[in-house]
């Protein structure tokens, strides 16, 4: 199918895009990397009278750390994010998601803050900053403000933006050195989104791990922080951890998958990144482990 | 420079295939639809037009990208190769010997989206050396006659010659 008509406009700064975005109201849109924007426009799911296209504002992109945080633009391509010397370095969750996201011709148009703008229950990035305690900066008419992954993430493609705000950057912590991650995903085909998936962050004492953070997606209308699992695993239970998911994951029954082989793959991979971050063998996982 | 104020059409200039082009170009038509219309660039296959199906991949500013789902307006002043340029060159011409060595071309429907994700693949020899890589990345590329095997032959074969210095190992295969 083709794209309805509209018009187009590409400025050249943030100030720029804020007032097109202002003066039109919600007839305007953000275009990002277009991956899932211009799909939605050619199968005539979404009918904007403007895009406002962000490629041009150099603002908006590249990867660099101050202050404690890496902050990466949010026109940072996927694959750019995941390679990313300063990434790579500092948070390798974000480089073991890369690859799962889609495919390298998508990896290399999207962008993180599409990604997290859209705020697709079953994609990666959103996911990953919620384990790694991001925080979204958005641009609106009134100043730059700071959002939590935590609150960011509403429900289905519903997060905290309100009309006529841009995501700028997102800025990751920097993990210190007792940090441990784990990242896994299940789906049908690689690059298809997940069936389930699983971004973790803690960190790993002698008497075992701490301060977790597990961030399922797939499972819910939006990612889930599934904390009695992470109080459990902090406790040494692991079959404790994956039996209190039942509880915490809200996995969505469809034709081809149901919510309870959902919920099972979570315990599996509950298992395999639970493993990994101890510092065992992925193999290591549990009664489940497939 | 495309216009800054909305407007529904918009003067466009880029680089396509080593020339430099010109079109003017309604904001809601993609790429792939530019490069066929106004350019006659038919090797851009169109199939799904959302994404999914990989047979419009086109390489902008080197890079493998869907031109379904990028604006022509938005290839204004970027560098646009599509598989007509890259066998003119004869960038991939030992890649696209491999492909006929190998019978890696059926129908062909899916072949100029196999071969431009490939190119960009094949860019780092090191990143194409297990078959599971290539597999991964091809995976974005819909085969209806589901010749994957045949094409993930084509495509290592590619990459090892390459890594050993032969490029024309397909080549001299075929005649
Ligand atoms: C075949 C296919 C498979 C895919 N598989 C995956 C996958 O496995 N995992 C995954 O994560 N994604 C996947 N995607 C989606 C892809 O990653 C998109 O790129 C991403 O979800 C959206 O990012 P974008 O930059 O392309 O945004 P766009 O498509 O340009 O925009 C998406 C939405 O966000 C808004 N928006 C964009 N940027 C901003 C901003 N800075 N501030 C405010 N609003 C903004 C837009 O207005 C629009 O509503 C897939 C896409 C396709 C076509
Ligand atoms: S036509 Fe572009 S990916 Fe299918
Ligand atoms: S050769 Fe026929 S679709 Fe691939």
């Amino acid at each position: 199918m083709k794209a309805p008509d509209f018009a187009y406009a590409r400025p050249a700064s943030l100030d720029a895009a804020l007032a097109l975005l202002a003066e039109h109201g919600e007839d305007a849109v953000p275009l990002a990397g277009g991956q899932s924007l211009v799909t939605a426009l050619n199968m005539r799911l979404s009918a904007p009278g403007l895009l406002v296209d962000l490629n041009a504002i150099p603002e908006l992109t590249g990867v660099s750390e101050a202050g404690g945080a890496v902050r990466i633009g949010a026109m940072t391509r996927h694959r750019d994010v995941g390679t990313a010397a300063i990434v790579r370095e500092r948070l390798p969750l974000l480089a073991a998601a890369l690859p799962h996201i889609a495919h390298p011709a998508i990896r290399n148009r999207g962008t993180i803050g599409g990604s997290v703008a859209l705020a697709d229950p079953a994609t990666e990035w959103p996911a990953c900053c919620l384990a790694a305690g991001a925080s979204i900066v958005v641009r609106g008419p009134g100043a730059e403000r700071r959002v939590p992954a935590d609150d960011f993430f509403q429900g289905l493609y519903t997060t905290a933006l309100e009309p006529g705000e841009i995501v700028t950057a997102i800025e990751f912590p920097v993990p210190g050195a007792d940090a441990v991650w784990g990242f896994e995903e299940l789906s049908r085909r690689h690059g298809d989104y997940a069936l389930v998936g699983l971004a973790a962050t803690g960190r790993r004492l002698a008497g075992g791990l701490s301060d977790l953070r597990l961030a399922f997606f797939g499972v819910a209308d939006r990612p889930v922080l599934a904390r009695a699992a992470a109080a459990a695993l902090e406790a040494g239970d692991l079959a404790g951890a994956q039996a209190a998911l039942a509880g915490e994951l809200d996995p969505p029954d469809d034709p081809t998958t149901r919510a309870a082989t959902r919920l099972h793959l979570a315990r599996v991979i509950l298992g395999r990144v639970a493993a990994k971050m101890r510092g065992g063998s992925a193999q290591e996982g549990g009664p489940d482990g497939v | 420079m495309a216009s800054e104020c909305p407007d529904r059409a918009h003067a466009v200039a880029f680089t396509l295939n080593g020339e430099t082009v010109r079109a003017h170009v309604p904001a809601r038509m993609h790429l792939g639809d530019l490069l066929r219309q106004s350019f006659g660039l038919t090797g851009v296959h169109l199939g799904c037009e959302h994404g999914v199906c990989g047979a419009c991949t086109i390489l902008v500013d080197g890079r493998a990208v869907r031109s379904c789902l990028m604006l022509g307006v938005q290839a204004d002043g970027a560098t646009v190769e599509t598989v007509e340029g890259l066998t003119e060159s004869g960038r991939i011409r030992d890649l696209q010997d491999a492909f006929h060595v190998r019978n890696a071309l059926q129908c062909g429907y899916c072949t100029p989206g196999m071969l431009v994700t490939a190119a960009e693949l094949l860019d780092d020899a090191d990143a194409a050396a297990s078959r599971e890589a290539i597999r991964a990345a091809i995976a974005g590329n819909y085969c209806r006659c589901t010749g994957y095997h045949a094409i993930v032959d084509a495509i290592a074969s590619t990459a090892e010659a390459r890594r050993q210095g032969r490029p024309n190992a397909g080549r001299e295969a075929a005649e």
